[in-house]
């Protein structure tokens, strides 16, 4: 049955299958073992970054694409359902063409980079995705008739996931809204685990490892890679909306900066590239750091995140999960 | 002049057609490939008759695996015609050209180190998981991959490696397969092996193009040779007329084949 789920993907590390035990026990339970308004919110931001991170981990980890875009695509979901709920009012039918509209600008531009560029060198690929990411960026500013420009947008969640829903006594629509936060992410970060250990997977792992004797076997390699990036912008784009979801407000700053790009790509590189479990690991770590390093070591935290950082990859060169499998 | 060219070009086309008549299942004409900036097949030609096993021979660097790459399409061949089955596959995509039939072994022992021996085998197979029959097949020639079927593949030895570099070419019926070396570093029991599943598929449903500087396992296995000096098909023939023939041998190889492994 576990191994059903896992698509047989087994931590095969005793420390990992407890971290990874207590991670889902601690986020399936987080309102009730740590009460308190930031605490859920650190959980709800764990729960979508952690499926950020698996979906960048399918493009760097398993397909060896390195791509700068993949905010982009967090930030189309985003505002996908955040210019829904401002234009067509907080309900259900406007979240469902938020997501919808997102996940099709997201995946067409998805298949235009891929076949444009995925034919060129990694680092012209990377240089290239930065661009448009870059160029979305500013119109994401610039548009702010469309965007709310600078300051984003600030709209009404549907009735179900606002703090006033009580449908029960100790029961709030925001409770329902983590849970749905939470119970999306959990089936798309499965879904992920299904992919890369899918012979469709298998194929992306034979691409990152040598592109030409993939082809030679007679796998047609970009498309392979545009699927792959397709998938991973889909993903990206359904954990946007939950962000959205969940924040009722999007700006630039929370969905598109290049700050959540170099976060992202730490959690990979710190959690395990190519393991799915991982970026899991490694959006915990981040995701906590930066919410609650500064009251432990005062006010040069940064600077202390940065010294772990590169402890982390100097002892852990494949990442935390890589150094847990090898014991 | 002009006369002389264009009795050249019928010249050409006349000899192309005789060389397709005699059942070739592949037929390079006028194949030249540029590496950068440097010529390394300067007009290849030679057929591979169906059904047999033809050996590419000639010295280091005389252009061999640039052959083979360049009928797999990991090459562009600038000028030239690579026929197969009939078909022109010269501009076609190295995924195309593999999913005609054919199947290349390269020297460097091509397999993907992060997948484990299983799924190395599965993906080759492409389409449908692999046979049972087939499997059963290839472990009785090469036990090892077997006994480390679910182990990384990068953690198999040179002639592990090997041996599943050759299996995954093999995994599925194929009409072509081009090997590239496939003794290199093995053990001699491997090699004996490896003699018997390349004489059972040539008898059975492949054609094979080996390039081979085992001289003795060539001599065994080869029944038509193609020998390359300079970028060029300097000798085509018989293994048999090849290897009686010393003072051949000393010409195009350097050395009669008596004195290699």
């Amino acid at each position: 049955m576990l191994r059903s789920i896992l698509s047989d993907d087994m931590p095969r590390s005793r420390w990992l299958a407890i971290a990874l035990l207590a991670i889902l026990v601690g986020l399936a339970f987080a309102p009730f073992l740590f009460p308190g308004a930031k605490s859920l919110n650190v959980a709800a931001r764990i729960c979508v970054f952690i499926v950020l991170a698996a979906s960048f981990d399918l493009l760097l980890g398993y397909t060896g694409i390195v791509s700068f875009a993949h905010t982009m695509f967090f930030g189309i979901g985003a505002y996908g359902v955040a210019i829904a709920l401002t234009r067509l009012g907080p309900g259900w039918a406007a979240v469902g063409i938020g997501i919808v509209a997102g996940l099709a600008l997201a995946i067409a531009l998805a298949v235009l980079i891929g076949l444009f560029s995925l034919r060129l060198r990694t680092i012209f690929f990377a240089m290239i995705t930065l661009a448009v990411a870059s160029a979305v960026l500013i119109l994401a500013s610039q548009l702010s008739a469309i965007t709310g420009g600078e300051d984003g947008l600030n709209y009404r969640l549907p009735m179900a996931l606002r703090p006033s829903f009580r449908p029960f006594d100790g029961f709030t629509g925001r409770l329902l809204d983590y849970y749905l936060v939470f119970f999306v992410s959990l089936a798309l970060v499965l879904a992920l685990l299904r992919i890369v250990n899918s012979p469709f997977g298998s194929v992306l792992m034979a691409i990152r490892e040598n592109p030409f004797r993939a082809e030679a076997i007679g796998y047609r390699t970009v498309i392979y890679r545009t699927l792959a990036s397709c998938i991973a912008a889909a993903t990206a784009t359904l954990a946007g909306a939950l962000l959205a979801l969940w924040s009722s407000q999007t700006s630039p700053d929370t969905t598109l900066s290049f700050d959540i790009m170099v976060d992202i790509l730490l959690m990979v590189v710190i959690g395990g590239m190519g393991t799915m479990y991982g970026p899991v690991i490694g959006a915990v770590l981040l995701v906590l750091a930066q919410n609650y390093l500064q009251a432990l070591v005062g006010d040069r935290w940064l600077l202390w995140l940065g010294v772990a950082f590169i402890l982390c990859v100097y002892f852990f060169p494949t990442g935390i999960v890589g150094r847990l499998r090898r014991r | 002049m002009w006369t002389a060219r264009i009795l050249r070009a019928q010249d050409s086309r006349v000899r192309w057609k005789r060389a397709v008549h005699v059942s070739a299942l592949l037929s390079l004409r006028g194949v030249k490939t540029n590496i950068g900036r440097y010529h390394i097949l300067h007009g290849v030609e030679f057929d591979v008759a169906e059904g047999g096993l033809t050996m590419l021979l000639g010295r280091n660097g005389a252009g061999k695996t640039t052959t083979l790459r360049t009928i797999m399409g990991l090459w562009r061949a600038h000028e030239g015609e690579i026929h197969f089955a009939g078909r022109d596959i010269a501009r076609l995509s190295t995924p195309d050209i593999a999913r005609l039939g054919i199947a290349y072994v390269p020297e460097s022992m091509a397999i993907f180190g992060d997948l484990t021996v299983q799924e190395n085998l599965v993906l080759a197979a492409r389409s449908a998981p692999p046979e049972r029959k087939r499997l059963d097949w290839i472990f009785a020639r090469f036990e090892a991959l077997k006994r480390f079927w679910n182990l990384p593949a990068g953690n198999l030895s040179g002639g592990q490696k090997q041996m599943l570099a050759v299996a995954r070419a093999i995994i599925e019926p194929r009409r072509l397969l081009l090997i590239d070396e496939p003794t290199k570093g093995l053990a001699p029991a491997i090699i004996v092996n490896m003699i018997a599943a390349f004489r059972e598929l040539k008898d059975g449903e492949s054609t094979l193009l080996v390039v081979e500087q085992n001289f003795a396992f060539a001599r065994q296995l080869g029944d038509t040779v193609a020998v390359m000096d300079d970028g060029r098909v300097a000798h085509t023939g018989t293994m048999a007329a090849f290897a009686a023939d010393a003072g051949l041998q000393q010409h195009l190889l350097g050395l009669g084949m008596g004195e290699h492994q």
